[in-house]
């Protein structure tokens, strides 16, 4: 394997907190050093006015095979991956046939590598089929490698399930991932319940559709001492209930999309199916306070939720249209824009929700940190690029974004998996 | 019936808007000029009677994805009094069911020739997102509970010639606010014109959010009856609610029907507007319905006259390439 060397990078890893500026030196796929090698390497790598972080993790990516190839494949879906920046991603199991035994778990990981792109890790269902009625074979999947158990987008309904889930799965210190929506309250809406539904004659997803079930999870995993990671949590009620849970002790975790972090309901007005994703785009208030939380460190990581989606299936009704968003190859430019450059988080506390928390989340060892001995993934960030967001030259297979034609700032210009260079901005 | 017109109305020299999507974008004179346009040519075919060759060579497609007789019959005839030869397309459900999807049979009905695309969907934004896709003028006869531009125009009309203005009018508009693209339709049309809006009904119907617009909320109808102008009896959505949000018709009956009891505390002059159709019983009792303040059957005769100014409107702005 090639040896690499990073000269006149800003090190920036928070796993350490480190942020200085120095080399990076790889070798056999480990980082092994600091300071310039003694002897020449394969690959020099001058990242002068760059920032070089630990590979980048999303842990919320929709990859879509097997079953919905027309919106994304293992291939393409790691490919964007690699372009927005990422080294590593988690899937969830809402494929079809869905993630919820070792063959399923193991044809994902076979076409990761075949792809060889980026590291896939897979989140696997907690119930058989994802029907939320009897737990799939959690020991099992936990020994093919399954990095946590979600059933995605169908919320957990049945608290007995979810309680028997979180009990469960301590004995393999595994998380228990959960959309929080009572479909009930949020049945049939497209957007969040707010004055702009009103407005619009849209029915409405209210808040209190996510409130209810995050406090309900928060509870069981109390009672249990099991590990609840909350999905793409969107309202000021989840934020408040999260944070007041992690001052008594609870074991939860929890992310934000960039969506939810960076545009409002207001988006709406164009009634374009790409600004319909669940949870729905909400109210400034509710963006503000996923945005403290961010800050205060209630929100441990930020997940694209990627969920790519051909366009046929979004130039249609507003009510027919799917939820989702791509989100891959934007993140990174979202979160240096809207987070990073107005103040709202320095460069460390927002690369810190992109590697080390995500890592801890899903007990991923040696990554998210460039720690000496850790994995050589390795991402370099040029702060300054200027770019617009323009999905027809994605790597994505679908083009479903609602930041098209953004300017943004912040852009991966190089991607580095095991100490190889998968992608950069120029190839 | 004669196609000899009376006197030829004059084509409003300002107007250059070529779809008419909803109220809410209307600024106050675009709305007066629709008005005066519709009662122009109201007079031109003497009620609504005769015919016009104002849109003679002209096609005007009636796409409708959800059920619709009398808004369909009614823009069909607007259309015919002007001289527009007239096209129904009707697709009950979603035209994804049967594998296409609404812009592309809005785009092949528009190869035949169409000049005008009348459409109902019963999902909001659909006339908004086909304005965007074809180059017909766009007319939004209802996109679920958003908006139903000329039925909330046809009742402005309504008013003006009952009551000769529109301003400092406290206008009611009673029953299920959340679900009527009337009442999202009148408030907006309304406000614009200056008119006190109030929207009264069930607290599961009428939500206190409309007060953030400048709307007034009640739930109590007996409260406002002596304030009003004018009183828009909406009907109940049964179609468009999941959940039943009031306990029965009877109840809902006694709250928000209007009746003799309710009418002899109102104004003098009071206007008992319904969009229709109405439920006898429900909303309005046959008295009230049928009695000296009720102009339900002069809106069925203003909306001809408010589409044939729409279709006229729409279809010149299309030919002056805006």
């Amino acid at each position: 394997m090639p040896t690499l060397h990073i000269r006149n990078a800003r090190l920036l890893d928070p796993s350490q907190r480190l942020d200085r500026s120095g080399d990076l030196f790889v070798r056999d796929g480990k980082i092994v050093a600091y300071e310039a090698p003694a002897e020449p390497c394969d690959v020099v790598i001058d990242a002068r006015d760059k920032i070089v972080t630990p590979g980048l993790i999303d842990m919320h990516v929709h990859l879509r095979e097997p079953g919905q190839e027309e919106d994304e494949t293992i291939a393409t879906g790691t490919r964007a991956a690699l372009a927005g920046g990422f080294t590593s991603i988690a899937c969830v199991a809402d494929t079809d046939p869905p993630i919820d035994t070792e063959a399923d778990v193991q044809f994902v990981q076979h076409q990761a590598r075949r792809a060889d792109n980026c590291n896939v890790y897979v989140i696997a269902c907690v119930s058989k089929q994802r029907q939320g009625k009897e737990l799939a074979e959690l020991g099992q999947l936990a020994a093919v490698g399954v990095v946590g158990f979600s059933d995605d987008d169908a919320p957990i309904e049945n608290p007995e399930l979810l309680r028997r889930a979180f009990e469960y799965s301590l004995m393999f210190d595994k998380p228990i991932l959960n959309h929080a929506e009572v479909r009930e309250l949020a049945h049939g809406g497209v957007m969040h319940e707010g004055l702009v539904s009103l407005v619009l004659g849209l029915p409405g997803m209210p808040s209190s559709a996510e409130n209810v079930m995050v406090s309900r999870d928060i509870a069981l995993a109390e009672s249990t001492g099991g590990r609840l990671h909350l999905m793409h949590i969107s309202t000021r009620g989840s934020v408040d209930l999260t944070r007041h849970a992690k001052q008594r002790g609870v074991r939860v975790t929890a992310e934000v999309c960039p969506h939810n972090f960076a545009l409002t309901d207001e988006s709406l007005y164009t009634f374009d199916a790409n600004f319909k994703t669940n949870p729905p785009l909400r109210h400034q208030k509710h963006v503000d306070a996923c945005i403290e939380a961010l800050v205060d460190g209630t929100i441990d990581a930020i997940a694209s939720d990627h969920s790519p989606l051909a366009s046929e299936k979004k130039t249609c009704e507003l009510d027919q249209a799917p939820f989702g968003a791509a989100g891959l190859e934007t993140t990174l430019g979202l979160v240096v824009t809207k987070l990073i450059e107005p103040g709202h988080l320095t460069w460390s506390q927002a690369i810190e929700k992109l590697t080390i928390n995500p890592a801890r989340i899903l007990g991923l060892a040696n990554k998210g940190t460039l720690a000496i001995g850790a994995d050589a993934d390795i991402t370099i960030i040029d702060p300054a690029a200027e770019w617009t967001v323009d999905p027809r030259g994605w790597q994505s297979k679908s083009s479903n974004t609602p930041f098209a034609g953004w300017k943004l700032r912040g852009k991966a210009a190089a991607t580095i998996v095991g100490g190889r260079v998968k992608w950069t901005a120029e190839s | 019936m004669t196609s000899e017109p009376v006197l030829s109305p004059r084509y409003p020299g300002n107007w250059t808007r070529r779809h008419l999507l909803d109220v809410e974008s209307l600024s106050a004179d675009e709305i007066t000029t629709i008005l005066d346009t519709a009662e122009s040519l109201k007079q031109a075919t003497d009620g609504c009677r005769k015919k016009l060759a104002l849109l003679a060579g002209k096609t005007c497609a009636n796409l409708f994805f959800e059920n619709s007789t009398r808004t369909r019959t009614s823009f069909s005839l607007a259309a015919r009094r002007l001289g527009a030869d007239t096209l129904d397309f009707s697709s009950s459900g979603s035209s994804l069911s049967k594998g296409e999807t609404f812009v592309d049979t809005a785009k092949n009905i528009e190869a035949m020739g169409v000049d005008i695309v009348v459409t109902r969907h019963r999902t909001p934004g659909t006339p908004h997102l086909l304005a965007q896709n074809i180059s017909c003028a766009v007319v939004n006869a209802g996109d679920g509970a958003h908006s139903h531009p000329t039925q909330g125009l046809l009742d402005i009309l309504t008013i003006r010639q009952k009551r000769g203005r529109i301003e400092g009018l406290t206008v009611a508009l009673v029953g299920d606010i959340t679900h009527s693209r009337t009442a999202r339709s009148n408030i907006w049309g309304l406000q614009k014109l200056g008119a006190h809006v109030i929207v009264c009904g069930p607290s599961t119907l009428v939500s206190r959010r409309w007060e953030e617009l400048g709307v007034e909320v009640a739930h109590n109808l007996d409260d406002i009856v002596p304030r009003c102008d004018v009183m828009n009896l909406l009907r109940i959505q049964f179609e468009r609610q999941s959940t039943r949000p009031f306990p029965s018709v009877r109840e809902y009956a006694l709250l928000y029907g209007m009746n003799r009891q309710r009418m002899a505390r109102a104004k003098d002059d009071i206007l008992i507007l319904a969009p229709g159709p109405i439920n006898r019983g429900v909303e309005i009792t046959p008295d009230v319905a049928d009695g000296p303040h009720s102009a339900i059957l002069e809106q069925v005769t203003n909306g001809v006259a408010v589409r044939m100014a729409v279709l006229w409107l729409a279809a010149g702005a299309r030919d002056a390439g805006s």
